[in-house]
């Protein structure tokens, strides 16, 4: 039982760095987005910020790649996202043939590269 | 799966709107993607040895997939609580415009802030880009109910997937564990992409994925933030410039 627990340090740096970082922007967006209009260009600039920190994101971990996908040679990295992007587009957006060709492509190249 | 029309009296009651959200997660791809990505935060758990119940509660009350790998690899990596707790709220940061962003959809002209708490902790990337979706189709005052039961059905996939993934950990070749961490860029790119239905979406995720490279070699700590607030306000302006023209 005391695997499945792990110890309480553990536990406790889980609520400082993982679980008040996030909830504390979101209790932000509930306190200051409920006077925001729909259509508003605040929330408009917001929604492009959102999506541009979440692109942020994506570029990270193919630019400084977590765990194992280090792995994997950075051009291996990029030409599978763009041969995914290139599926997804030629499927008339198909988030399901975009990601297995991606993942494809990777396999393979690690395959072929050793 | 195709939901009743907006005035059927199917829509009576928030049981049923429930379980109506609580179905949709089965018609949507992102599930599909939501549970290889949780497989691959399992296993990364695990790989840096945290407890089961770390992982759980993890997905539980973080609910926020790149939040969670940072969290991981930066802790996992030997960073003190400080940096990894900077890098964390830094990534978590899209939250805010999320949450911002959501509500609108989904408040009433009677809906309290409280009825909203659990709507604000269930937002993470997938409600987002779901509830653009979904929400159209269903009546505004069953949407509460409706994004709770969305949500909730969410977040039992990536519960299952993260205790899958941290059992399967141990048998995870270098080269499975890799295409399981690759999915998760590829899937949130490729949804992302899919629901961007304006110019300045499309520029601003376009934008952010070239300027993050440019904006790291700042290393200031905060490079995401740096340029996701430029990329963003770069499409924005754009957009802004179109309609101003195109109004003229």
């Amino acid at each position: 039982m005391s695997d499945f627990i792990g110890d309480w340090h553990a536990l406790f740096v889980l609520l400082v760095a993982g679980v008040i970082p996030n909830q504390i922007w979101r209790l932000l967006g509930l306190w200051f987005g409920s006077g925001l209009d729909e259509g508003s260009d605040l929330l408009m600039w917001v929604k492009a910020v959102a999506t541009a920190i979440l692109a942020g994101v994506i570029a990270q971990i193919l630019v400084q790649p977590p765990g194992a996908l280090a792995s994997v040679t950075w051009g291996l990295r990029y030409g599978a996202v763009v041969a995914g992007l290139a599926a997804f587009l030629a499927s008339r957006r198909s988030i399901f043939a975009g990601v297995v060709c991606g993942e494809m492509v990777m396999l393979a190249g690690k395959w072929w590269l050793g | 799966m195709t939901l009743p029309p907006l005035d059927s009296p199917q829509w009576d009651g928030s049981l049923k709107a429930f379980a109506f959200g609580l179905r949709a997660t089965s018609a949507t791809i992102l599930s599909v993607v939501l549970f290889v990505t949780f497989i691959g935060i399992g296993a990364l758990a695990h790989d840096t040895h945290f407890s089961m119940l770390w992982a759980i509660l993890s997905t539980v009350l973080v609910w926020a997939g790149p939040a969670q790998i940072i969290l991981v690899s930066t802790l996992g990596s030997g960073q003190t609580i400080l940096q990894s707790a900077i890098a964390v709220t830094m990534s978590a940061i899209r939250l805010f415009p999320m949450v911002v962003a959501v509500l609108p959809l989904i408040r009433g002209p009677n809906t309290k802030r409280r009825h909203l708490v659990l709507i604000a902790h269930l937002t993470a990337v997938t409600l987002w880009v779901e509830c653009y979706r979904f929400l159209p189709h269903v009546p505004r005052e069953r949407r509460i109910a409706f994004v709770h039961g969305l949500g909730s059905g969410l977040m039992a996939v990536a519960l299952v997937a993260t205790i899958i993934g941290y059992l399967l950990a141990a048998n995870l070749s270098q080269t499975f564990g890799a295409a399981v961490l690759l999915l998760t860029p590829l899937a949130f790119l490729f949804s992302t992409l899919r629901n961007a239905r304006e110019l300045a979406d499309v520029l601003a995720l376009g934008l952010g994925l070239v300027l993050y490279p440019v904006a790291a070699q700042l290393n200031s700590g905060v490079d995401i933030l740096i340029s996701g607030v430029v990329a963003g306000t770069i499409a924005f302006g754009a957009h802004k410039w179109r309609e101003r023209r195109e109004a003229a």
